[in-house]
């Protein structure tokens, strides 16, 4: 039987531990975790762009649950764990669930430390640790108010900046006369200080914090010497604890951090201690490579090996966009060190390079990072550095008279010369995997290496060993760019709009640096497309960045005539209706009336000056725009169904005609075609459809990404549902994710393939809650929709389309 | 023959990033405004199949034809990139504002 392994706590080192020890010996261990906070394991590390927007929760999990489902853990989300009893091997949890273990392994990680100056009870004063702590923060942000951040180290830093982001100032109280002391030297400080301060934060110095102000909310933060700074939201990054408080009730030995062993075990030998909360050769580590490291040994001991951990070098980057520093080792001064400088001011960049007995023994480098991994190798190797001496500073590529050419520094590093720092993979781990399994993208080669997986700053040399090993083969443009006026792709486009709450076009390629001052026809539409779906209601549709036909609403023939399609709601008409249509024809000279393929009737042939007074006598009729030319809902083909057909199960045509009355008006990523059909003999086609109904005796089969155009292809099924209010809310919730996914111009099939038909299946049918939220934002988008195009012309909006803007008789003209 | 100007209408009359046509007994002439508020005069019909180039997107001083993507420049009226062929432009002043085209060389052409 298998044995049981209790987890306490569900971090980085853990779930790292974990995958190593599923890799090793699946099925060895039956797990059960017990995790304080209510979720999945997510990247830390990766906070820091969450709260700035770069990135969003979903981005940065680790292990979904399906992952826990898969391997059969346990997780017990929202439990932390109050008691450990040795003697019967049990862990209970405060919310009174327990669990025993053959092993148990403690990973609390650390807590913030809290300075308890007067007022750091106020609701609005924040540790930076976890999920929890960036949704208070951007719940307060909410775009404005000044954040006083106290502690300028890494996480004090990553906040401010994020804050900034967010649109909130930012004060930073440092104690110490420079920031990130522990990391960079005084000129690498004052650098980043000024890099920081060009990016609106404000950082004070030997600033020390008396007390926070404020009664029921935080008002402002005084300073020991007097000093008042207004704060509405106090964040304290201040430092970390080892939380270790639940080793030492249970009697195991405790110091700063839980006491391990090189085979990270507790004082007792079946409780093992991993990640921050563990205290190894006297050492408390707060990075994740260390900690990735013995999560190794400790999967390899727990799988019956004999690993050991030795500890670890560690080095820092910071992660504030724009910004590149690279610190490791030791770089105080001393009499028995040497150091080698490089400054170019009008570049920012500074290099320090510390050397004893020849050896480097710390680097700090800032505005140039490249070499950072080169500099690390040798310090971890203890490199004699002699004959290098006089090109140490210029970097790798500089050495053996290579040129400048960072693919050759990357080529001439050793098999074993680490990449990824995190979490620990090297060149020939990367290199061999590429070959063996034949990766071709940067995110394969993330899955299967790891390499580049988590803070990501090592992705240039991942992408330099990719193009080295790959040759041609390899494009690290691997995502299309929208055109040619950004390098960037459209999801990235669509997150960076949400993310940095951008409203309008120039917002947009100010912001995402586009490279055409007005960009040009293809990407206008698609920035326009996503304004209008992701601000409904706020942004103000851009009709110079639409297409002719979205602009005039009619579609452009041939010979610069228009036709006009009307919609039919259902494919269903009347005599009325009919007459006006002829009467409108016989009127306006129409050349051509036709039976479309999508159940209406089309008047081809119409003069853009009559088009107003075309639709201001179908408007007298109670015609409206059929939308022929929307990337946007266009028809929903019915059948007869149960009103008269004699198989009809259900009132296809009923449903056809509530859905288009409920849809109409929204614009979605390419166009959107509905049917309904009353029974499985399809007369509607509704399985070739971008969305099919297909009615049966116990409901109402929900159908997608059909394709009957360029491509052909049948649909899939969505699932099945019993009332037809249902099926009216999972084809808007459906549709809704489709316009806040889909790339522009992007049919519903295509982004079906591209993004997984389980997941959508999970989101729309299983999952309630996400489902409702997609509906209510469609329903929310459609207030603004849902307005008659046809007769906003008719009363005169964008007059000037229709007519010439001048008319020049032959006189004038020939004058 | 001498430049004439024959005044056609407002530069407010014209959307930013946008086009109007001016109607003439030789045909169509389109009148774009830029983002930068430059204006230009050329052909309202593309040299490939016809197509109403005043209903094109209007982006940098360049057009995009409605009917098949072609791309003019508005100050030469040159097919940009692989496409080739080109559309006449026409002198076109700005006075505070008021717009006048100066019709020469679309009455050479005729004549
Ligand atoms: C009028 C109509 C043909 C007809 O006389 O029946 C028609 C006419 C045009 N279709 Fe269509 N399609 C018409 C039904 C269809 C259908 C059948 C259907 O809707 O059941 C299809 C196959 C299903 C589908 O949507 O894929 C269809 C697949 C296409 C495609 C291929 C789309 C694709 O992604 O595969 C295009 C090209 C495009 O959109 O880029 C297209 C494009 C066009 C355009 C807009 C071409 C253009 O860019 O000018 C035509 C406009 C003519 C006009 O001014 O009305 N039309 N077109 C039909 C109008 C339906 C309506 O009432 O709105
Ligand atoms: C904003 C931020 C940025 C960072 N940036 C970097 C970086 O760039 N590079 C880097 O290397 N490191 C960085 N770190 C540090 C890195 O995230 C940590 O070193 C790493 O997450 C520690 O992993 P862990 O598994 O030990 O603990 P954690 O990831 O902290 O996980 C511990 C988990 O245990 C839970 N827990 C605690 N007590 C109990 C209990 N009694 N019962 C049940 N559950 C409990 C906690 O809720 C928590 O979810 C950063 C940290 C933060 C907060
Ligand atoms: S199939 Fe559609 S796009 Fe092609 S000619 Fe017919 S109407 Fe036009
Ligand atoms: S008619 Fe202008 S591109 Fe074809």
């Amino acid at each position: 039987m298998a044995q049981k392994l209790v987890i306490i706590g569900n971090g980085m080192a853990p779930g790292r531990m974990l995958e190593e020890l599923f890799d090793r010996a699946p099925g060895l261990y039956e797990v059960t975790i017990f995790n304080a906070e209510p979720r999945v394991n997510y990247d830390r590390i990766m906070l820091s762009p969450v709260l700035s927007g770069e990135k969003t929760y979903e981005d940065i999990v680790i292990h979904n649950d399906e992952w826990y489902a898969y391997h059969g853990v346990t997780l017990h989300k929202g439990a932390k764990v109050s008691h450990i009893d040795r003697a019967t091997k049990t862990v209970t949890a405060e919310n009174g669930i327990s669990a025993t273990y053959d092993k148990l392994v403690i990973a609390t990680g650390s807590h913030p430390i809290i300075i308890p100056v007067p007022g750091h009870g106020l609701p609005e004063v924040l540790p930076y640790r976890d999920l929890d702590d960036v949704s208070k923060m951007l719940e307060i942000t909410r775009g404005k108010g000044h954040a006083v951040v106290i502690g300028g180290g890494l996480l004090g830093l990553e906040a401010a900046y994020g804050l900034k982001q967010r649109g909130m100032t930012v004060t930073v109280l440092h104690l110490m006369p420079t920031i990130m002391e522990r990391q960079l030297d005084p000129a690498a400080a004052y650098l980043l200080e000024k890099a920081l301060a060009d990016r609106g934060i404000e950082i004070i110095t030997q600033a020390n914090t008396k007390r926070i102000l404020g009664t029921e909310h935080v008002e402002a933060v005084e300073l020991e010497d007097g000093r008042v700074i207004a704060a509405d939201m106090v964040v304290m990054a201040v430092g970390i604890r080892p939380s270790s408080a639940l080793a030492k009730e249970a009697g195991i030995a405790v110091n700063r951090g839980i006491v391990v062993d090189d085979g990270m075990q507790t004082s007792d030998a079946s409780v093992f201690a991993l990640g921050e909360c563990a205290e190894h050769r006297g050492i408390c580590y707060g990075l994740v490579a260390p900690l990735y490291e013995s999560a190794r040994v400790l999967a390899e001991r727990l799988s019956g090996g004999a690993a050991e951990y030795h500890g670890s070098q560690v080095n820092t980057k910071l992660k504030v966009t724009g910004v590149n520093l690279f610190s490791a080792g030791d770089f105080a001064e001393g009499p028995d060190r040497e150091e080698v400088v490089l400054r170019d001011a009008t570049r920012g960049v500074y290099k320090r390079v510390i050397l004893k007995d020849n050896r480097v023994i710390g680097a700090v480098l800032y505005g140039e990072t490249t070499d950072g991994a080169w500099y690390f190798d040798m310090l971890k190797r203890g490199t004699d550095v002699s004959e290098l001496r006089h090109t140490l500073i210029y970097g790798q590529a500089y050495q053996g008279g290579a040129v400048a050419d960072p693919k050759a520094a990357v080529a001439a590093l050793p098999d074993d010369a680490e990449i990824c720092g995190c979490n620990g993979v090297c060149k020939g781990k990367i290199v061999s995997t590429i070959k063996d399994r034949g990766l071709t993208t940067l995110d394969e080669v993330r899955a299967h290496t790891k390499a580049s997986a988590s803070c990501g700053t090592c992705t240039g040399l991942v992408e330099q060993l990719m193009s080295l090993t790959l040759g041609d083969a390899y494009n690290p443009k691997a995502v299309t760019p929208v055109c040619g006026c950004t390098d960037l792709g459209h999801d990235e486009v669509r997150r960076l709009i949400r993310a940095k709450e951008l409203k309008s076009i120039p917002a947009v390629m100010q912001e995402l640096e586009w490279k055409t001052s007005c960009g040009c026809a293809k990407c206008r539409p698609a920035l326009n497309y996503y304004l209008v779906s992701d601000w409904p209601g706020e942004y103000e549709d851009d009709y110079q960045s639409r297409f002719i036909n979205e602009r005039v609403h009619a579609n452009i023939q041939k010979d610069g005539t228009y036709s006009v399609v009307p919609r039919m709601w259902g494919g269903v008409t009347s005599a009325a209706e009919l007459r006006a249509i002829a009467d409108v024809v016989d009127k306006f000279n129409i050349p051509t009336v036709k039976c479309t393929g999508g159940q209406r009737i089309d008047m081809l042939g119409v003069k853009k000056e009559d088009l107003p007074a075309v639709w201001a006598d179908l408007g007298k009729a109670g015609f409206v725009s059929g939308q022929a030319y929307a990337k946007g809902l266009r028809t929903v083909k019915t059948c007869v169904g149960s009103d008269w057909c004699r198989f009809g199960t259900q009132d296809s045509t009923g449903l056809g005609i509530r859905l288009e009355k409920f849809m109409w008006g929204s614009w979605t990523p390419a166009k959107l075609k509905l049917a309904v059909s009353g029974c499985p003999r399809n007369c509607a086609e509704a399985t070739c459809k971008d969305i099919g109904v297909i009615c049966v005796d116990s409901g109402f089969e929900i159908h997608f990404a059909g394709a009957a155009g360029l491509d052909i292809k049948g649909t899939e099924v969505l699932g099945m549902v019993k009332t037809e209010d249902e099926a009216v809310e999972y084809i808007a919730a459906l549709t809704q994710m489709y316009r806040e996914q889909g790339r522009y111009l992007e049919r519903i099939y295509k982004w079906a393939k591209r993004v997984g038909l389980d997941e959508i299946r999970e989101q729309i049918m299983n999952d309630a809650d996400k489902r409702h939220a997609y509906y209510e934002r469609f329903v929310e988008s459609q207030k603004y929709a849902q307005v008659d195009p046809w007769s906003e012309r008719v009363s005169g909006k964008d007059k000037h389309e229709f007519n010439p803007m001048a008319v020049l008789d032959s006189q004038q003209a020939a004058e | 023959m001498s430049q004439e100007f024959v005044a056609i209408g407002h530069i407010d009359d014209i959307p930013v990033r946008g086009a109007r046509c001016v109607r003439t007994a030789h045909g169509k002439i389109a009148v774009f405004r830029t983002a930068t508020d430059e204006v230009f005069a050329i052909d309202d019909h593309c040299p490939h199949k016809g197509g109403p180039l005043s209903d094109g997107i209007v982006h940098g001083n360049a057009v995009t034809c409605p009917l098949h993507n072609w791309v003019f420049s508005l100050e030469s009226g040159e097919a940009q990139g692989a496409d080739e062929g080109r559309v006449r432009t026409f002198a076109i002043r700005n006075v505070d504002g008021a717009l006048s085209i100066s019709l020469a060389s679309l009455t050479e052409a005729a004549e």
